[in-house]
């Protein structure tokens, strides 16, 4: 059946929402889907709010622009308050709950609370709650396994910095079995 | 297939360029395209070619004037305000009948504006590049995909009909991610550039690049003969269309625009409404007898863009005004969503076809 996922992962400048999105990007593309990534760029890269949009599809895509998310990622406390409301009925929110003290208030969609940025920092992952984020993104939707994923997150890290590659793979693993 | 890659649209621009054998890129940064002078940046040096970032969009312009003149692959790239800059030196490029390209992915307007996408360069890309009598083929891509394919023909179809060809793109588009089939680029068509500055070694009468001519008589002769050009250039006007056959709303929109409608005119189809999709690819020369083919069978327009209404009037020239046209638009960097361009496409729907669009 023809499926089409939109989904929305939003936080600060510098977690690394664009970076876990890129990884989502190549997964879709190695297991033959249509992808589209569209960040909202502007000043918000300079320390403010940035989002990511990445829709994954079965067939081609039309407009690359996400305002309703199927799954929407909070990884800090104003993005859940500015896009709750905009989430699709029956969609998922995920939220690093190590930065958000808020609880979904919506009952008309899942929830899913993982403290992402304390697992990284209580596993010497500091910075990689993004890709613990993007394991939990692939368990809770069903949209990709693990290997999957470590052969993106491979595609997707430069050569220079190929070192991080295990720190990069373990934290998705950790995000993903959580 | 050949593997797909997975690049900005930006980058697919400047990897379009260089596999289409652009040794010379001239450029100044400038938001929502700077991607494109830093691919260039980074590849040019590996493949002995040249990028340089001038010190104004102005000398950018006409150092592309001079490598197009030598008979080289060139092109420059910038976003509104700076296309702005660069316009004296397009109108010199066509007066010379320069093969070169140049990319606008537009921001918003006028002045500075912002760094958000928008399509209000329209005019200025289509009517007044510059100043003087001319044209320039202007093509519209709306994938990365395309991003890739119409920098190729760009490229081809300067050196084909000698004038400078322009990508128009907007910041959306510039910086969205998708898949990308580069292997085109691999089956590139060259052109003999018998008239380029290459020196004579004493072998050859001189070649001449100019565009004074004081000679009143001379200059109108020069422009005729390029306006006869002009009209055989005018068959490379082309649209891809959507769900067109049966019709009663066409939606006519371009680039990023017409991905929305796309999703606005399935809703659409399945609330039981004919809507169908005109998507001009050449925005110069313009598709307008296929414009007004779409007007014998649909009863009204919907024009999707983000500016304050200028492709319309090429809509409701096309059709010589015969069905109403209603617009949906927004600017200064704003985007139609598609809820709006449905709810036009509903309003359109309960019109008939001899009303006229002033009336609602």
């Amino acid at each position: 059946m023809s499926q089409t996922v939109e989904i929305m992962i939003a936080g600060f400048g510098g977690q690394g929402v664009l970076f876990a999105g890129k990884i989502l990007a190549y997964a879709a593309l190695m297991a033959g889907k249509e992808v589209s990534w569209l960040p909202s760029y502007g000043p918000e890269m300079r320390g403010g709010t940035a989002n990511i949009s990445v829709i994954i599809s079965d067939t081609p895509i039309g407009s690359p622009i996400v305002d309703n998310p199927g799954v929407f990622v909070a990884m800090n406390q104003p993005s859940l308050e500015k896009f709750e409301e905009e989430v699709q009925p029956g969609g998922l929110i995920i939220l690093d709950s190590s930065l958000i003290q808020l609880k979904v208030k919506r009952h008309d969609l899942q929830a899913c609370y993982i403290p992402a940025t304390k697992l990284a920092e209580d596993n010497n992952l500091k910075g990689l709650a993004n890709m613990i984020i993007l394991g939990r993104i692939a368990r809770e939707t069903g949209l990709f396994d693990l290997d999957t994923l470590y052969l993106a997150a491979s595609k997707s890290i430069p050569e220079r910095k190929k070192d991080l590659l295990a720190f990069n793979k373990k934290a998705i693993e950790i995000g993903y079995n959580y | 297939m050949a593997d797909k890659v997975l690049m900005k649209g930006n980058e697919a621009i400047a990897e379009a360029a260089i596999m289409a054998g652009c040794r010379h890129f001239f450029g100044y940064p400038i938001t929502p395209q700077t991607e494109i002078s830093a691919y260039m940046a980074k590849r040019m040096p590996k493949i002995g070619g040249t990028f340089l970032q001038a010190e104004s969009e102005l000398a950018a312009i006409n150092m592309v004037y001079g490598a197009a003149a030598a008979g080289a692959r060139t092109m420059t790239s910038s976003s509104s305000p700076g296309i702005a800059l660069k316009s004296e030196g397009l109108s010199f490029l066509a007066a010379c009948d320069l093969p070169s390209v140049i990319v606008n992915i537009q921001r918003g307007g006028p002045g500075l504006g912002g760094i958000r996408p928008s399509q209000s360069d329209y005019f200025h890309a289509t009517r007044s590049t510059g100043h003087g009598d001319f044209h320039m083929i202007v093509l519209a891509p709306n994938t990365v995909q395309e991003m890739f394919d119409l920098t190729l023909e760009a490229f081809d179809l300067a050196d084909k009909y000698r004038m400078p060809a322009m990508i128009l793109g907007d910041g959306m588009l510039g910086q969205v991610m998708e898949p990308v089939d580069i292997s085109r680029g691999n089956n590139i068509k060259t052109y003999v550039k018998d008239w380029a500055l290459t020196g004579t070694k004493g072998l050859r009468k001189r070649n001449v690049v100019n565009s004074l001519y004081l000679s009143a008589e001379e200059l109108e002769l020069l422009n005729f003969q390029r306006f006869d050009k002009y009209k055989e250039v005018e068959k490379i006007a082309r649209t891809e269309d959507y769900l067109l056959e049966d019709a009663e709303v066409v939606v006519v929109a371009y680039g990023i625009c017409a991905r929305i409608a796309k999703n606005a005119i399935d809703t659409a189809r399945k609330n039981g409404i004919k809507a169908g999709l005109i998507r001009p690819v050449t925005l110069w020369p313009y598709p307008k007898h296929q414009l007004k083919a779409a007007a014998e069978k649909a009863k009204a327009f919907v024009v999707v863009e983000m500016s304050m209404g200028q492709m319309i009037e090429d809509v409701e020239l096309s059709i010589r005004c015969s069905r109403p046209v209603l617009l949906c638009n927004r600017t200064g960097g704003m985007v139609p969503t598609r809820e709006a361009v449905l709810e036009s496409i509903e309003k359109a729907a309960l019109l008939k076809g001899e009303q006229n669009a002033d009336s609602i």
